[in-house]
Formats: structure tokens, sequence, C-alpha cells
């Protein structure tokens, strides 16, 4: 069963690939977009099987973004896997420092907590005239070892690249859920104290949870700063932290592939409801949040899941 | 010196506005154990409600003190409004869920109801200055206060020494310091806390919408004033001590003096310094400075 859906999902991931220059240009920027922002979404899971909802995850996606930003405006590197990469260790570095303070805290607290951390580095970025405050600033274009394609080759560059962090993401989140830390996720939720009587310290699993969401983040951050080609503050707004939040709820989290999906569907969404009915998306937003959690609390990916149930027992009474 | 003592007026003035917003979340909070993003929307609602009251008030020229009333008592009935709705539509059947859960209902209401803001009042920025103009000023040495932003102090002082007084001397009062404490126990000594729930519920949300309706003269009324005064209520009520009123009371104190030092000596920390007060403050005390002892389930 492990087996089959790792196979499955790289098997997905490269006929995603495969197809992608058949696809229209807008539809790729958008599955660029959204695949980004399911490698946020991915951290916010392994967080939220522990039962900690961070609502300020904002904070390292723009700290990737910006990294990736700033490196194009001071140096004349242009390369995107070190560009990523640093975006990625950025973020991890400032995921585990604020670790230290944000670890020791559970459900709202958590919440809120980090929270105001991102709304901290969102006011430092206002403030900050030299880059450029409210509007933010352009990103130089990456080279991909030394090839600078341009235009639409371009686009599909970035998204072939984003997908192929995204199935690496993917395969190791996967792994790690297997590992002794991922599997005490659910126990910590249920009771931390018996954990702590397993002989493990529970803050600094969570410490340890924090840096690789913070990590996933700020790759997700980078790798959308290199697709949009710009970064400003509202990267770090709490309303951005709300929607990783709110896909998470959205796709559940059951499975790694509902971080995908359930990316893709909100990009999807969100762009026919902003030429549709543009006034009302947060009215829409809410709502669909709040149909789910009464009616559907583990995610739409239950659904799947109950399917599967079903048609087991149709076929085998 | 001059500069001492207006960090000290400004501070207490910021301070009054911090604790006006912050009451009503901690009181919902230390009752229902809900963290009500909601509460943005209150003053948002209260704040947009106020200033259409004003506009219907001085439009007709009718008098200055009666205006203020009015704007006050309109708020207050929106957020009444509002608040039964919430309470008795949703909250209710989200009882019992997880914390964050119930957080993140409120989240949604709150997603919701900024659009609903925008369905009934439209994009544009609403004033509402006139009592501001009416009440005047005074001198006192070289500085000038204005008698409002005095007002507004006066009323947070009353609001905490009632919220103190009710709390501790009136039967409500008595049976919601039950409630805060354990609430189990209070349900298993007949306490009706259902009941409990929907009027706490209530009067959080129209001390929200009496929060916004203070503020709406000294404001401009405007899309996302909601979103700025749960994070700052937030930082307040943290420091304080979530669901302590005598915490928020002394969490807007540190905080009001804290941004006025930071404005008058360095204007760039501004925004920085509620959170490094805060920061600060649960580096020592985890869960804030009034904060409940928490006991550990086994």
């Amino acid at each position: 069963m492990r087996m089959g859906s790792t196979v499955l999902g790289a098997l997905a991931f490269a006929a995603l690939a495969a197809i992608a220059p058949l696809l229209p240009p807008w539809l790729i920027s958008l599955a660029t977009i959204a695949f980004a922002n399911a490698l946020v979404v991915l951290g916010l899971i392994i967080l939220w099987r522990t039962g900690l909802v961070p609502f300020g995850q904002a904070l390292f996606y723009a700290i990737g973004a910006y990294a990736v930003a700033l490196i194009g405006r001071y140096t004349p590197i242009r390369d995107v896997f070190f560009v990523v990469f640093v975006g990625a260790v950025a973020a991890g570095i400032v995921a585990y420092l604020i670790g230290f303070l944000l670890a020791r805290y559970r459900e709202i607290f958590f919440a809120m907590l980090s929270l105001a951390m991102s709304m901290i580095l969102y006011g430092i970025l206002v403030k900050t005239e030299t880059l450029g405050s409210t509007d933010g600033f352009h990103v130089e274009a990456g080279s991909f070892l030394g090839w600078r394609p341009q235009g639409g080759t371009r686009n599909l560059a970035i998204f072939w690249l984003v997908l192929a962090y995204c199935a690496i993401a993917a395969w190791l989140v996967a792994y790690y859920f297997r590992s002794v830390a991922g599997s005490l996720t659910h126990p910590i939720r249920d009771n931390e104290i018996r954990v702590e009587f397993l002989g493990v310290s529970v803050d600094r699993l969570i410490h340890l949870k924090l840096v690789v969401s913070g990590v996933l983040a700020g790759i997700g951050g980078a790798l959308a700063a290199l697709a949009v080609q710009h970064v400003d503050p509202a990267m770090s707004y709490w309303t951005t932290s709300g929607g990783f939040v709110f896909v998470t709820i959205l796709a559940g989290a059951g499975s790694v592939a509902a971080a995908f999906v359930g990316s893709l569907l909100f990009e999807l969404v969100r762009s026919i409801a902003v030429t549709l009915v543009p006034g009302e998306w947060q009215m829409i937003l809410g709502t669909a949040l709040l149909l789910t959690i009464l009616f559907l609390p583990e995610g739409l990916g239950s659904l799947v899941s109950r399917l599967r149930q079903r048609w087991r027992r149709g076929t085998a009474p | 010196m001059l500069t001492a003592f207006a960090i000290f007026s400004d501070g207490l003035v910021y301070a009054a506005y911090l604790f006006l917003v912050a009451v009503g979340l901690t009181l919902i909070f230390g009752v229902m154990k809900i963290l009500n993003v909601t509460h943005g929307s209150f003053y948002a609602f209260g704040a947009y409600g106020a200033a259409t009251a004003a506009g219907v008030w001085y439009d007709r020229g009718l008098n200055d003190a009666g205006g203020l009333l009015f704007m006050v008592a309109f708020a207050m009935l929106i957020g009444l409004v509002i608040g039964i709705v919430l309470e008795r539509g949703i909250l209710r059947f989200v009882y019992g869920r997880d914390e964050v859960v119930v957080v993140l209902v409120t989240y949604a209401v709150f997603l919701i109801l900024e659009d609903v803001l925008v369905l009934v009042w439209g994009a544009r920025s609403f004033t509402a200055y006139q009592p501001m103009i009416a009440a005047g000023s005074i001198d006192i040495g070289d500085l000038t206060l204005s008698n409002y932003d005095i007002g507004l102090v006066v009323l947070a002082g009353a609001l905490a020494a009632f919220c103190y007084w009710a709390l501790k001397y009136t039967r409500y009062g008595r049976l919601l310091t039950v409630v805060i404490f354990d609430r189990e126990t209070a349900a298993a000594f007949g306490i009706n806390v259902r009941v409990l729930y929907t009027v706490t519920f209530i009067i959080g949300a129209m001390l929200g919408a009496l929060g916004g309706a203070m503020m709406a003269p000294k404001i401009s009324v405007t899309l996302g004033i909601g979103v700025e005064v749960i994070v700052l209520a937030f930082a307040v009520v943290a420091i304080g001590g979530m669901g302590s009123i005598e915490g928020a009371l002394i969490g807007a104190l540190i905080v009001g003096i804290a941004r006025a030092a930071s404005v008058h000596l360095v204007p760039q920390l501004e925004l920085f310094v509620i959170y490094a007060v805060m920061a600060l403050v649960l580096g020592f005390r985890p869960y804030g400075l009034f904060s409940q002892v928490q006991p550990r389930k086994i």
C-alpha cells in the first residue's frame, strides 16, 4: 500500500510534467503558484496532525521569498537551485530561533503567537523604505545551471522546477510520517504527558516540526517569488497565512496528496471567483470554511477515503 | 519632563482604547474559552454604525452630547443583533469541539462579515469627528489635551471598575466567576452554563461595538480596521493573561505606555514595540501576567 502510493505519486508528478507543454499558459502559471503554496500546506499538515495550527506561516513564506529577492538585488548569483536553497535555510534558521518561544505553546496560544510573529515581519517590511515598503520590489529572473530561458519556456521551466521540489518534498514528508518522530504526531495531539512518559521530549519534537514546516514554507515562498518575479509585504500578512490554513482544512490532513489537490483546487476556485464575483471572495472563502468545519471535519480528503470504504464494502460483502 | 508627561498622557489614552477593545475579547475567552476573531468585526461594525448614526444625527443639527449617546446606542444595538445571530445561529453548534477549530469558525465568520460590511456600507471611508470637535480641548501646562481623550480614559476606568464590581458583587458575576474557574463543576452545581454563554457572548459583542463607537470620532472609519484591532487586542490579552479582566487592564497600560514611549522617542519602532513587549512578558510568564494555573490532563 505504502509502496503503491509512492509509485502513484511519482507517476502523477511525471504525467503532470509531461503534459505541461500542452496546457494553456494561464493554467501553467496558476498551477505553479498552487504547487509552490502546496509546499507550505504540506508543512501545515505536519503541525496540524499534532493539533497545532500556525496562523503565521506566511512569516516563513515571506522570508523565503525575500531571501531570493535580496540575493537577486545585491549579488550577481542567479542560479535558481542556489537561491531556493538559501531561502529554505533562511526560513529554517528563523523557524529554529522562534521555535524556542513557540514550541512551549499549544492550541490557541500557538496559533496567535505565530500570527504575532508574522505581523512583526510585516511591520518591519512595511517600514523598510529600501525594500520598497508596501510596494515590494522586483525579483531577478533565475538561471537554471547556466541556462536562461525566456518567455513561455521560462514559465514551463519554473513549473518543472516547482514540480521537482514538490515531488521530493512529498516523498520526504511521507517518509517522515512513517518515522518515529512522525508516528508520534497523533499521540502528542491525544495526550502529551503519556508521550513524555515514553521518554520523548514533546517540546523538542514540536520544535523539530516547526523547523521542518518552516523550511517547507521557505521553499514555497522562494519558488513563488521566482514564479511571480515580485515580492511585497502582503506575503507575510495574516490573510496569506489564513489562506494556507484554509487549504489545509479544506483538503484535510489525512494524506500528502491532499495538500497538492487542495491547493490546486483553491487557486482554481479563486481565479474563477475573482473574475465572476470580485467583491464576494472573502464571503465565499468564509462560507466554504464554515461548511467544511461543520459538515466535513476531516476535510475533502476524507470523502475519498469514505468512498473507498463504501466501495470495498460494496465489492466484498 | 514635557516628553515624559506627553508619553504618560498619550500612553493612558492609547491604553484606554486598548482596554475598550480587549475587555470583550478577554471576557468571552475567560467564560467560553473561545478566542473570538469575530471581535474585530464587532469593533468594525460598531465604528461603521456609529459613523452612520453620527451622520443621521448631526445632519439634523441636533445637540452634540445626545449625538455621542445616539452613536453608542446604535452601535451597541448592532453588536447585540450580531451577537445573538452568531451565538444562536453558529457557535452553539461547535461547543465542545477543539478550541482551535472554534477559532477557525470565528475566523470564517470574520471573513464573511468583512464582505457584509462592504455590501452594507460600500468601500468608502467615513468620519464622525463631530463629538471630538464638540468636546473641545484643555491646556495643562504646555500640553493641549483633547477632552474627548480624557473622557475615553475615564470611560475605560469606569468600565474596568464596573466589571470588577459586577464580577465580585452581583449574582450574575459570581456565577460567571465560577464558570470561568471550572465549567464542569459549575454545571454540576446546577448553573445553567448554556444561558451564561449566550449572555456573555452578547455582552462581549456589545463591548466590542462600544469600542468601535467610541473610537469612530478619532479615526477614519475605513476597511481593515477590524483586522488591526483583533491582532492588537490579542497582544494585550496575551500579556495580561487570557480571560482576566485585571490582566487586560494591566496589559493595556503596559502596551499603551510602551507604544507612546516609542512614538515619542524612536518612532520607527512603533509597530515593533508592542510585540517586543509581548515576547518579553511571555518569555517569563508563558501564559501572561494574570494567568490561571492550567491543570494537565493525564
